[in-house]
């Protein structure tokens, strides 16, 4: 029969959640590397027994873990992470230029196809690449090099990138999304890379509508339609239909288009789920009640999903890397919140469980889906 | 052989004890004991001090015999109660929340 298991980063340390294949009953694993923060951890499409983890400390730096027999025991590969060249400066809080300085990893995204090949969003800002399992790192600098670099400036979260999207039909394609500095293109294998923001309009930058400089939470689409991306903005839930050429608001009726989290259903790809967040300074839902919302539609029209989640006195936050979805039939969704809960949901939102109710703050969650 | 005390997170990432136990040749430095350290604990490498400049990681301290040490060069020789391997040489994450 098959599985899932569900990879928790938190606060103090991962945590694996394991089930069969009627998502009835699970076992918690963890923590591993206990005390230390886990940004991200994600399974090779490839290997499904090859995970890499993302552990940093604001004391001891980066390591990057890797496991070869599905997170059964782990490995401290590489963890040099050097920018090529000169490293430049950006658009710090207070508008100086600061030097690029590498502080952590906030995503790890596997080849489709190599589990030996691994991309890393670092911050500050710039995207890595290591083809030998994690033991060595090398920045794929066009990113970097831009153009638009200098005026980048931090999210309250810092300069990070933190969604890499990689396009299994074209291995030269990929879109990664940066805090604050809007989502970006590549279709040379990440030699150059073309901003793609046009169509998102932010208020609390100098133009609205400027080319970059844009607050985007997340990024994500459907493998089956590579070039419809969905986009959690600060403010503003946007589609693109032509790779991110252009975006429209699909707000809609959502009570608040404020949010983190964005994750699209495994076998509908017009079905996509975000968890609205009161406003940019109250992160925590409207009315301390926790709903994800859910358009069929492609957006526009959305409704709540509330049964089996707190519906009152609940002011906790859905951070950007918290809620994925697995591909059994019907589709599950899962998230994990700041207060240490991890929800699930076994038919596509409809009803949700607390498959973990009392770890640390969750940073991250992803699903693999076992044979 | 000099001891080191380790603070958990980095004993968790080497899989060492609170304290080890190392043979560092004289004069006894904290570069000296850390370079012994990073060769006995590779996954340490990078975690205590910057891999490349050698500077100590900001929120790392070390303190020996009561006195920190934390802001001398790191060839400034350790007491000789260290060096002799009566008192250890201690190494702490900084008190900085978490």
């Amino acid at each position: 029969m098959s599985g899932v298991r569900v990879l928790a980063g938190t606060r103090k340390g991962a945590f694996l959640l394991t089930a069969d294949g009627t998502r009835r009953n699970w076992k918690v694993d963890g923590p591993f590397f206990g005390g230390w923060e886990i940004y991200h951890m994600k399974g090779s499409p490839a290997d499904p027994n090859r995970i890499y983890a993302s552990q940093s400390s604001g004391w001891f730096g980066q390591v990057i873990q890797r496991s070869d027999d599905g997170g059964g025991t782990w490995q401290a590969v590489g963890k040099d992470f050097v920018y090529e060249g000169e490293a430049g400066t950006h658009q710090h809080y207070d508008g100086s230029q600061r030097p690029w300085e590498f502080k952590r990893v906030w995503h790890l995204e596997p080849s489709p196809s190599d589990p030996d090949t691994v991309y890393a969003g670092v911050e500050d800002a710039a995207i890595f690449r290591s083809s030998d399992g994690g033991a060595t790192w090398s920045e794929l600098p066009g990113l970097r090099r831009h153009g638009s670099g200098p005026s980048w400036m931090p999210g309250a979260g810092g300069l990070c990138l933190h969604t890499i999207l990689l396009d299994s039909s074209n291995p030269d394609r990929a879109f990664i999304a940066i805090s604050a500095a809007g989502a970006f293109r590549t279709g040379d294998g990440c030699l150059t890379w073309k901003a793609i923001n046009r169509g998102l309009r932010s208020d609390y930058i100098p133009d609205p509508e400027a080319e970059t400089g844009h607050c985007v939470h997340r990024i994500a689409r459907h493998p089956a339609r590579p070039d419809v991306l969905f986009m959690q903005k600060h403010w503003d839930v946007l589609r693109s239909d032509d790779a991110g050429g252009s975006w429209r608001e699909i707000s809609g009726n959502l009570p608040s288009d404020f949010g983190f989290a964005l994750a699209v259903h495994a076998h509908e790809p017009e079905t996509v789920y975000v968890v609205p967040i009161q406003s940019d300074s109250e992160h925590y839902p409207p009315g301390g009640q926790l709903r994800v919302w859910r358009t069929r539609s492609g957006g526009g029209e959305w409704e709540p999903l509330a049964d089996g989640l707190p519906q009152r006195d609940c002011y906790v936050n859905v951070l950007r890397g918290a809620m994925s979805v697995d591909w059994l039939d019907p589709c599950g969704v899962y998230f994990g919140t700041t207060g240490g809960q991890i929800y699930a949901s076994s038919d596509e939102g409809d009803h949700w469980t607390p498959i973990a109710s009392h770890l640390p703050p969750v940073l991250s969650v992803e699903v693999q889906t076992l044979p | 052989m000099i001891r080191v005390v380790l603070p958990y997170p980095l004993r968790l990432l080497a899989d060492a004890p609170d304290e080890v136990a190392l043979e560092v040749a004289p004069p006894v430095t904290i570069a000296g004991v850390l370079d012994a350290l990073e060769a006995a604990h590779p996954e340490l490498r990078g975690a205590i001090r910057n891999p490349r400049a050698g500077a100590r990681r900001p929120l790392v301290r070390f303190y020996a015999c009561r006195r920190d040490f934390s802001n001398d060069p790191l060839d400034t020789p350790l007491p000789p109660a260290v060096a002799a391997g009566e008192e250890p040489l201690l190494i702490i994450g900084a008190i900085a929340g978490g």
